[in-house]
């Protein structure tokens, strides 16, 4: 018995141990929360580029950043622009969301540009930390140290704990454990990594060799590690992987409290329940391996450990000598495994066909929670159940990502080509309509433009004689019309009397002067309130020649606007289309080879599931023959122990009765008959050589 | 028998390793690909950022060009008020009816400014009305509605409307 229970135990242990080089890649930290966050926003587009970035849509918050940025490297006057505010935290957060978007050569190259930049060490040391973890994201890890090793000084508050943790993690993945857990005892108490210290420190003392210290790590946390969803998982994990390694230490006992402590409805609780039956039957109490191992077969019937208990729960009853319900669990195994294999059949040819794909590619799948296990309600979509690890796996992941990037890109570009379309559709109809009333517009243009230079030309003259009235006191020229009239009048009366002197009088000199006085003192006395009056009125002129040159600079932006929305665009257009046109190639392409990864990893996957049910088909078939053998024996062994009770007790209530006596009055033998005693061996031989004389 | 749980712990071995021997056969291929993605991706962005460049040119000239944005005000304390929908009104035409999803709000709620009509309007002034309908966690509703005159000019204006959700109130700023 032992040996076969210390390969599955070794096997399940082993899986442990497999997962847990993995483990401290996957219990990642949460995303840097600094990196965008800011407090005084003072730009409205670098605000839409985080609205965009806030809800994962990485491809429009990283093209509304990047124009931002080009936009602002173009300006003459930068420091007048808002956006100045947020410069450098673009930067950063364009690499940022590259990485995101798995665009991590880019993020790398915008990094790297601010290493070798002339910048301020603390902007370098945060640089020199994401580049790091493009590196990390990557499994380059020797890179990734030489990155923090880059770093001098201290990184940003905001980010310190990030980086530490980072550092730690790049240790463990080069099997540094010793400075790991240094690190780690150091980030214990961060708050915004809980957990995950806790997780990996644990982790790196196991590593490390002090596998006590390791396991009390551990425990505080697969007692407590916080509450919400992520926590309890983390929590659950934590214990299996506990459980695990003190099972492969033979430390059943202690292993045991930590596979009950594993919820029963969480994603690990399958494991558990499988872990929680091996100790049992470890410990030779198959009864109580029973408990859990028949909980776990009535499970999903797709998962690997409802497999495993499918059989270990007919192998318990076997070690309890029940072979008829042996018998009838493997029975049941058989048909489920069956039934599965069928399933996967199905599953393969589905994939085969373009389903999953096509099911991939399906954004409203994506919407909803555990979209991965909802594809598999689609008409003719693979069981995914069976595809669940190998989805949950980082590259596989990557891949899925980099698959639906692509298609979304696809999409993207090809609305962006309809639309071109539709501007060019715009662009004709403007220019039916603008090119025919242009040429008349023009004209009357030109002629308003005529009659606005000359109003203006006249307002300047005006504005130089008030000038000039400052400095050179001429009343006369502030005269009104009727009194221009008047002067004028006066002048030429003079002038006839001048010719014609005949006419003149002093009566009439006296009263030319008189009028004269009397016009020139109206003049020289309203000279100031009248110069007043023509600034005052010079000003409003000032005001309708403003919005004359409004409505002026209008019709000029307007006109330029109208030649501007359909002039000059054919060419860009032209390039856009190509350029579109040539991406949407690649990029169907590229789909192509990444679908076709996906599919075979699927099938490789499925494949692998169905042998290994084939397999248990096999042995399954074995065990159930075996158990009804054993069955059988049994029962025929209880018979003949039953027959031999009964002879007994017939026998014994012969010694006890008087003597029977045949009717010739001899006695009736009582002691056993032949066959049930035990023959010596002598007698076995004896018999043997006389069945051999009698024979020759 | 004897042999069933072997099996059964070799293949639970084995079903580990699958990935990895699948990928670590065609690893430089995998690698390429990905590289080709990249390129591809920094390509579609360079295009999508002159394409929008180009849209924004031909359908919102910068001497029509309007533009209205939604924030919450305070929006590091405002985790209490959830916001469910806004309408736009410029002039007597609702230009904007949106329905929060939850990412929406969530953008909303850590700073994020959300771009909700982009209009083009002539020069002069515009009435602009615009109304909120939102929720607190105790399921409380908030309602609020506020008009702001538009002054456009011959640039483009950027109008950005705060929402001081749970403060029933709705401020304004030109930007």
């Amino acid at each position: 018995m032992f040996p076969r229970l210390a390969c599955a135990i070794a096997g399940v242990t082993l899986s442990a141990l497999t997962s847990l080089h993995s483990l401290s890649v996957q219990a990642k930290a949460p995303v840097d929360p600094g990196a965008l966050h800011t407090d005084a926003l003072q730009d409205l587009f670098f605000g839409e580029a985080l609205f965009n970035a806030y809800q994962d849509n990485y491809v429009d918050a990283i093209i509304g950043l990047d124009t931002e940025l080009k936009q602002h490297r173009l300006l003459d006057d930068p420091e007048r622009d808002p956006f100045r505010v947020h410069f450098g935290q673009a930067e950063f957060a364009v690499g940022d969301l590259e990485l995101s978007y798995r665009m991590h050569r880019e993020a790398g190259r915008a990094m790297q540009q601010v290493l070798q930049g002339n910048v301020a060490q603390p902007i370098k040391n945060e640089a020199a930390y994401r580049l790091a973890k493009i590196h990390y994201q990557k499994q380059q890890f020797a890179n990734a140290l030489h990155a923090l090793e880059l770093i001098q000084g201290r990184v940003p508050e905001r980010v310190r704990p990030q980086e530490q943790f980072l550092r730690a993690r790049v240790y463990m993945q080069l099997g540094r454990f010793e400075e790991a857990v240094a690190l780690l005892e150091d980030l214990k108490g961060e708050k915004s990594l809980q957990g995950f210290v806790e997780y990996n420190l644990g982790i790196a003392l196991l590593r490390a060799g002090e596998t006590e210290k390791g396991v009390l790590v551990l425990d505080g946390l697969g007692r407590n590690a916080g509450s919400g969803t992520a926590a309890q998982a983390l929590q659950d994990k934590t214990n299996l992987l506990l459980g695990n390694q003190l099972m492969k230490a033979e430390e059943f006992d202690r292993a045991r409290k930590y596979f009950e402590r594993v919820q029963l409805s969480g994603p690990f609780s399958d494991q558990a329940l499988l872990g929680a039956g091996w100790v049992e039957a470890n410990a030779g109490r198959f009864d109580r391996a029973l408990v859990p191992w028949r909980m776990l077969k009535q499970r999903r019937a797709t998962d690997a450990a409802v497999h495993e208990a499918m059989l270990a729960v007919p192998y318990a009853y076997g070690k309890l000598d029940v072979h008829s319900t042996a018998a009838v669990n493997y029975g049941e195994a058989l048909d489920l495994f069956g039934e599965q294999v069928d399933v996967l059949t199905r599953s393969i040819t589905s994939i085969r066909e373009g389903k999953l794909l096509e099911a991939l590619r399906r954004k409203e799948a994506r919407q909803v929670k555990n979209w991965v296990v909802e594809l598999r309600k689609l008409p003719g979509a693979p069981e995914t159940h069976y595809l669940l690890d190998l989805m949950a796996s980082n590259d596989y992941q990557e891949f899925l990502r980099n698959y639906q990037d692509l298609n979304d890109l696809y999409e993207r570009n090809r609305d962006w080509l309809q639309s071109l379309d539709a501007f060019e559709d715009i662009i004709a109809l403007r220019r039916n309509y603008y090119e025919p009333i242009l040429p008349g517009l023009d004209v009357a243009f030109r002629q308003v433009d005529a009659r606005i230079k000359m109003r203006l030309e006249q307002r300047a003259r005006l504005a130089a004689r008030i000038d000039n009235l400052l400095v050179n006191r001429r009343p006369e020229l502030l005269a009104k019309s009727d009194e221009t009239e008047a002067r004028l009048m006066l002048a030429q009366i003079r002038e006839i009397l001048a010719y014609n002197p005949s006419l003149s009088s002093e009566e009439t000199e006296d009263r030319i002067a008189r009028l004269e006085g009397i016009l020139n003192f109206r003049l020289s006395r309203e000279f100031d309130d009248r110069l007043t009056t023509a600034y005052k009125n010079l000003q409003e002129l000032d005001g309708v020649i403003a919005v004359l040159q409004e409505t002026y600079q209008r019709y000029v932006r307007t006109r330029q606007a109208a030649t501007h929305s359909y002039e000059g665009y054919s060419d860009q257009i032209t390039s856009l289309r190509a350029g579109l046109n040539r991406a949407q190639r690649r990029i169907d392409q590229l789909m192509a080879r990444q679908g076709s990864m996906l599919e075979q990893l699927a099938i490789h996957e499925l494949d692998q599931r169905r042998a290994q049910l084939e397999s248990y088909q096999i042995k399954a078939r074995f065990a159930l023959a075996d158990s009804y053998d054993r069955a059988n024996e049994l029962q025929e062994r209880r018979e003949d122990e039953r027959k031999v009770e009964e002879y007994r007790e017939q026998a014994d209530q012969l010694q006890q009765a008087e003597p029977a006596v045949n009717p010739d009055g001899e006695l009736l033998p009582t002691d056993n008959p032949p066959e049930l005693e035990a023959p010596a061996p002598e007698a076995i031989q004896d018999a043997a050589d006389g069945e051999g004389a009698g024979d020759a | 028998m004897r042999r069933i749980l072997i099996t059964l712990a070799t293949a639970v071995l084995l079903s580990l390793s699958v990935l990895a021997s699948a990928q670590n056969v065609s690893r430089e291929e995998i690698r390429g690909l990905d590289e080709q993605i990249q390129d591809v991706k920094k390509d579609v962005i360079g295009l999508t950022s002159e394409l929008n460049r180009l849209e924004e040119k031909l359908l919102f000239p910068s001497n029509t060009q309007a533009a209205f944005f939604i924030s919450l005000a305070g929006a590091a304390s405002s985790d209490d008020f959830s916001l469910e929908s806004v309408e736009v009104k410029l002039g007597d035409q609702v230009v904007a009816h949106h329905l929060y999803t939850y990412r929406e709000i969530e953008a909303l709620q850590q700073g994020g400014v959300q771009r909700i009509h982009t209009a083009n309007v002539q020069t002069g002034t515009h009435p602009l009305v615009v109304s909120y309908f939102g929720k607190s966690k105790s399921g409380k509703e908030y309602r609020g509605s506020a008009s702001y005159s538009v002054e456009k000019a011959v640039g483009p204006k950027f109008v950005e409307i705060q929402i001081a959700g749970t403060q029933s109130a709705i401020h304004f700023k030109d930007w």
